[in-house]
């Protein structure tokens, strides 16, 4: 079963709130469930209304099934001082490191090694064992958007080809194992409109060419139409019955102005029109044959309790 | 609060440079095409660079061959003796030229094929902002000579934060020419003995964690591009200098949305600080309505009325739009009221929201009239 989640989503698509009601729905009874977090944009920590996170794995919340989920975000450069510790117990030569400006080299030009320290570290935490069990029974990654994702989760592979031997070679082979393997899976967060649609798809594919595998696309903020299908189809020609609107609102105690009516009619029009072009979308999502799952709109914003009915929602 | 007048910018011959930037998703890449197509429609010649187009917008700009090349745009209105070119960049072909441009053949091949430039030339966050200043001083370059152009509308990359696309050149230029890279250098130059303890160490530390060919590699690509730096540093001041003339106008697109409008004003802020010309704000896709008398409160109540009473389901549907609708109406008028309020000084321009993306030159044409409607 798959333990390592990671969502992505073009920006805006609401992917960290995706992810984050995906940790809690995961949380079940007498589970743990980590949710981390990798571009230092402190985005849980919005979310859940915390204090920023430092780098060490805190609890956040217990998810509607009991279980805890605990957050963290990773930094690069930490992650990595944290790394020569581990490997080579290299404290002072790390601090040289960090002098001559190598530390800040290696994590924002070296090609792809700040993405190799961040899969890096989801690694180590998805493996990592404590007490005879898994420290944690699933992981849920916030990952670089969909325009990323892919040299993201490929990067170990990259490095294969500039390191040929040598520990960091080693590494590299192992964390892609786990990505390519049953452990991960990956869900892309969209709404229906047509960048990030697109986006989706060409993520999917790209992902899949890489030999990395889908779990779900995730329809964010869906609204449901009052207007049904007839309604709908009268609407985009603008042939709504202006008669019965007006009847209707003079039966509501609403003045049926013929100004008030034609607005009404354009208004449905406009919803209708944007409507057609979310089930085309919606096609196109349906077409990949991948699970969606759908997620709706809340008006009122997001909170925990707006957080919660989406885990709810992911549980089904 | 004054109204922004863009028919004269873009009628004033001394407008060289429009510059369009904003968080992601607000409409950027569209306005650059709505105020290009209109410009040259009323007898400018002009080039649209635009970075990542939504396909259907593409579409519409003819933008099918990515050849690195403006390409004349159809069915653009010449009658006013203007001409549209439009292009899109393609930042990793545009490093590779300027590496071509710039360094021996036998170099520029070390180069184009080392493991380092490939990454940096095709993932490195910076690199897109920083080739689109490349490509614009490109543009600049040969308006000037050949007079093809005399206006070039740019959008600038979807990054998160506007402030992207003044920092990113910078951050890249320091990182090439940071310390850490010259000491890479300095084993090439001369002998080892003479760099101290601390980086003899940092070196081994890397040699023994990345591998000796991995830094191989790097100091191949460092000394081979080492020739390279500063005229890469001098070109990107240059388009600096450019944007900070009179010739310059910013124009910052924002959404009535809180995050999208606080980028705005960091942003407008910012350009001020830098000495760059801003003409205004356009506050993109504004909620509007033509029935604004009647609230959300009282057309959802009316609504409730119509169900409980098992009334016309249709009035009651259309009531809930409405009601819908209002609510954006208010919230998005509330944001963008407090935008202008805050900043006084700074002409804005309201776009109303439609309902369809802009798929073909007729839906820019409207979006350029709206953009102009004073």
């Amino acid at each position: 079963m798959a333990r390592l989640h990671v969502v992505t989503g073009k920006g805006g698509t609401g992917k960290t709130t995706v992810a984050a009601a995906m940790a809690l729905s995961l949380a079940e009874q007498d589970k743990r469930v980590l949710l981390v977090e990798v571009e230092g944009r402190q985005g849980l920590a919005q979310l859940f209304d915390i204090p920023p996170l430092p780098y060490v794995e805190r609890r956040i919340a217990h998810g509607p099934g009991g279980g805890e989920v605990y957050a963290l975000a990773v930094d690069a450069e930490a992650a990595l001082l944290e790394y020569l510790d581990m490997y080579y117990h290299l404290g002072r030569a790390g601090k040289a490191l960090d002098k001559v400006g190598a530390i800040d080299f290696v994590t924002t030009i070296a090609p792809g090694l700040r993405d190799v320290l961040l899969t890096g570290k989801v690694y180590e935490a998805t493996r990592r064992k404590a007490h005879g069990r898994l420290a944690y029974d699933a992981v849920v990654l916030d990952a670089p958007p969909t325009g990323r994702i892919g040299p993201f989760l490929n990067v170990n592979h990259e490095v294969a080809d500039l390191a040929k031997v040598g520990p960091i070679r080693n590494q590299a082979d192992a964390i892609m194992g786990m990505l390519r393997s049953d452990v991960t899976r990956i869900h892309l967060v969209t709404l229906l409109e047509e960048m990030p649609v697109q986006e989706t798809l060409d993520a999917v594919e790209h992902l899949e060419e890489l030999d990395l595998r889908i779990g779900s696309v995730v329809v964010n903020m869906v609204r449901n139409s009052p207007l049904d299908d007839d309604a709908l189809a009268l609407a985009v020609k603008e042939k709504l019955p202006t008669v019965e609107i007006a009847k209707g609102l003079r039966a509501a105690g609403i003045t049926a102005s013929k100004e008030l009516v034609a607005t009404l009619v354009l208004e449905a029009r406009d919803h209708a029109v944007r409507v057609g072009l979310e089930r085309e979308n919606r096609d196109r999502i349906d077409a990949l044959g991948k699970k969606v799952t759908q997620l709706p709109l809340l008006p009122e914003g997001i909170d925990q309790g707006a957080l919660f009915d989406l885990a709810e929602e992911l549980r089904g | 609060m004054s109204a922004m007048d863009l028919d004269s910018v873009i009628d004033d011959p001394g407008t060289r440079i429009i510059v369009t930037c904003g968080s992601g998703g607000v409409g950027k890449t569209t306005t650059a095409a709505a105020l290009g197509l209109r410009a040259a429609e009323r007898g400018r010649k002009v080039v649209v660079l635009t970075i990542d187009p939504a396909r259907r917008l593409a579409q519409a700009l003819g933008l099918t061959e990515l050849d690195n090349t403006p390409r004349a745009v159809a069915e653009v209105s010449t009658a006013n003796g203007g001409r549209l070119d439009a292009m899109m960049l393609d930042m990793k072909r545009t490093f590779d030229e300027v590496v071509l441009a710039h360094a021996t053949p036998e170099k520029a091949e070390q180069i184009l094929a080392n493991p380092f430039y490939l990454a940096l030339s095709s993932s490195f966050a910076g690199t897109q902002e920083y080739m689109a200043m490349e490509k614009l001083g490109q543009l600049h370059k040969q308006a000037e000579r050949t007079g093809e152009w005399d206006l070039i509308v740019v959008d600038t990359p979807p990054s998160r934060s506007a402030l992207d696309f003044l920092d990113a050149p910078e951050r890249l230029a320091s990182l090439l020419e940071g310390r850490f890279l010259r000491l890479l250098l300095a084993p090439a130059r001369g002998p080892f003995k003479l760099m101290s303890a601390g980086v003899n160490m940092a070196m081994s530390v890397m040699n023994k964690v990345l591998g000796a060919q991995v830094l191989t590699d790097v100091q191949t690509f460092v000394a081979a591009f080492d020739t390279l730096f500063g005229g890469f540093r001098q070109r990107a001041e240059q388009t600096v200098a450019l944007l900070r003339e009179p010739h310059t106008a910013f124009l910052v697109v924002a959404a009535p949305q809180n995050d999208a409008l606080r980028e705005a004003s960091y942003f407008a802020e910012r350009l001020r600080e830098e000495g760059m010309p801003l003409a205004g704000v356009v506050l993109n896709r504004v909620t509007g309505t033509h029935a604004p008398e009647l609230s959300a409160e009282r057309s959802l109540a009316a609504a409730e009325r119509l169900d409980e009473a098992e009334k016309s389901p249709l009035a009651a549907a259309v009531l809930r739009l409405h009601a819908d609708k209002m609510q954006q109406v208010v919230g998005d008028h509330k944001r963008a009221d407090r935008f202008r309020r805050g900043h006084r000084s700074i002409p804005t321009v309201e776009v109303p929201a439609l309902a369809d993306d802009v798929h073909d030159l007729t839906g820019l044409r409207h979006i350029g009239e709206l953009l102009t409607a004073v």
